[in-house]
């Protein structure tokens, strides 16, 4: 194998150019499960874990801005995510257990795109933004536009993950909520897992509600429907069935080793209700 | 070749620079104390410190260790006498087949070092990532437990 390690953003994209098909590396948490199992015997391997660039948090007027290198653990512990981003923080909490989540980088969670991954139905209901870097240029992409498929993305050949950048959400919600649902109460993987935001106006209507839902589709979901229908509704037992059910059309579970289609699509419409109740847990 | 240090030791190293981290531990530095479970890390057997927070040395290339300061469970005792954590793993029978006790000391080590909480409960947490298939956890929570409760017992021993 060939393992190439760039210190800089200029060297890593030089590098990808020079040779195409490597593979990046970033904490490693999946990528060396893959190699010590020899299923990536003879890649060459690029790493990018020297590139002190994408290791920082920036705090700016109208959002943070998250270096792709940035730990589960980092998150974690920074006071300005703390504040702003309390439904990364929890999903970070429960990624693996702490040895993993001092590895693992939101960068190279993105890049994975596991349909499972905890940190993205919190992305997705913030709006992120991720900026990639490659030969031809820039790009800013949102969140759920990275997406192709399982363990699919849309980057480009060459293109790497720089940064993810968090709109603060303003006015701030009236609720947040954050919930995965697992086998075992940590180090598990998530049967569903989900992340909501809940604006309501003076009236106690719906100004604006964001769900989205990981594990049940092929990539994450938004609850577009849901979210259409409830906006300027109060949330009453007949409005919020109807959120549920329109949840329903909305994701495309399967069977597999962790769960059913059957329960997911009972545990996606419970884990709505359960938000748009405002019982978290 | 990369230059890392090991329980306080300056080490090198010239094999293959993406070699996992505890292969290198075990065969080039002969340091056997850490195990290996799954080489997946899901079981926290293999865990060490890297710069003082727990790993999986099962999935870090040594290059990623390089510069770094490494510490496994041998730091944790010298000739004479047992770390605190591992007195009190003896203590309270913490240990029964031992494939998990070296990482399952070490990330509780960790958690007394930070100060972690002796609830029953924070503990479990922070040991989520540690497997054990013998003693049905309860007794692993007891010995840190009572790890902690030394610390305190300690503290206000000092100040009285």
């Amino acid at each position: 194998m060939e393992f190439l390690r760039p210190r800089s953003v200029r060297e890593a994209l030089e590098t990808f150019q020079k040779t195409p098909g490597a593979l990046a590396l970033a904490g490693g948490t999946d990528f060396m499960v893959g190699w010590n199992m020899g299923l990536l015997n003879g890649k060459t391997v690029v790493d990018l874990s020297r590139i002190a660039e994408w290791k920082g948090i920036e705090a700016g007027k109208t959002g943070v801005r998250i270096g792709s290198l940035v730990t589960h653990a980092e998150l974690q512990r920074h006071p300005l995510i703390r504040r702003e981003f309390p439904l990364l923080v929890e999903a970070c909490a429960l990624i693996g257990a702490i040895a993993i989540q001092n590895r693992g980088t939101i960068g190279g969670n993105i890049a994975n795109a596991s349909p499972a991954a905890d940190t993205f139905p919190s992305l997705a209901v913030y709006e992120a933004v991720v900026h990639t870097a490659s030969p031809q240029g820039r790009r800013a992409i949102p969140f759920l536009g990275i997406f192709a498929g399982p363990k699919k993305t849309h980057l480009r050949p060459g293109e790497l993950i720089e940064a993810i950048e968090i709109p603060y959400a303003r006015p701030r919600p009236s609720a947040a909520y954050f919930r995965k649902v697992g086998t075992r109460a940590a180090q598990a993987l998530s049967k569903t897992v989900a992340a909501g935001l809940l604006w309501l106006s003076r009236g106690k209507t719906v100004a604006e509600s964001r769900f989205a839902l990981g594990s049940v589709a092929p990539t994450i979901r938004r609850a577009r429907k849901a979210e259409d229908y409830l906006r300027g509704r109060k949330l009453t037992a007949e409005t919020v069935g109807r959120a549920m059910d329109l949840v329903e059309a909305e994701i495309a579970p399967i069977d597999d080793v962790r769960s059913t289609a059957a329960y997911r699509f009972a545990v996606s419409k419970n884990l709505l209700k359960e938000f748009l109740e405002c019982r978290p847990r | 070749m990369i230059k890392l240090n090991v329980n306080g030791k300056r080490r090198s190293f010239s094999g293959p620079l993406f070699k996992r981290l505890i292969d290198v531990l075990r065969e080039d530095f002969r340091l056997t104390g850490t195990k290996e479970g799954c080489g997946e890390g899901e079981c926290g057997a293999c865990t060490v410190f890297l710069d003082g927070e727990p790993v999986n040395s099962c999935l870090i290339p040594v290059a990623h260790a390089e510069g770094r300061k490494v510490e496994t469970i041998e730091s944790l005792a010298n000739a004479k006498k047992l770390g605190v954590m591992q007195e009190a793993f003896l203590k309270r029978g913490g240990a029964q087949c031992g494939i998990c006790t070296p990482g399952m000391v070490m990330t509780a080590e960790y958690w007394r070092r930070v100060g972690g909480s002796p609830e029953p409960e924070a503990i479990r947490n922070v040991l989520a990532g540690n497997l054990c298939r013998c003693t049905g956890y309860q007794h692993i929570v007891d010995s840190v437990i009572e790890a902690l409760g030394r610390r305190r017992k300690k503290a206000r021993g000092q100040k009285a």
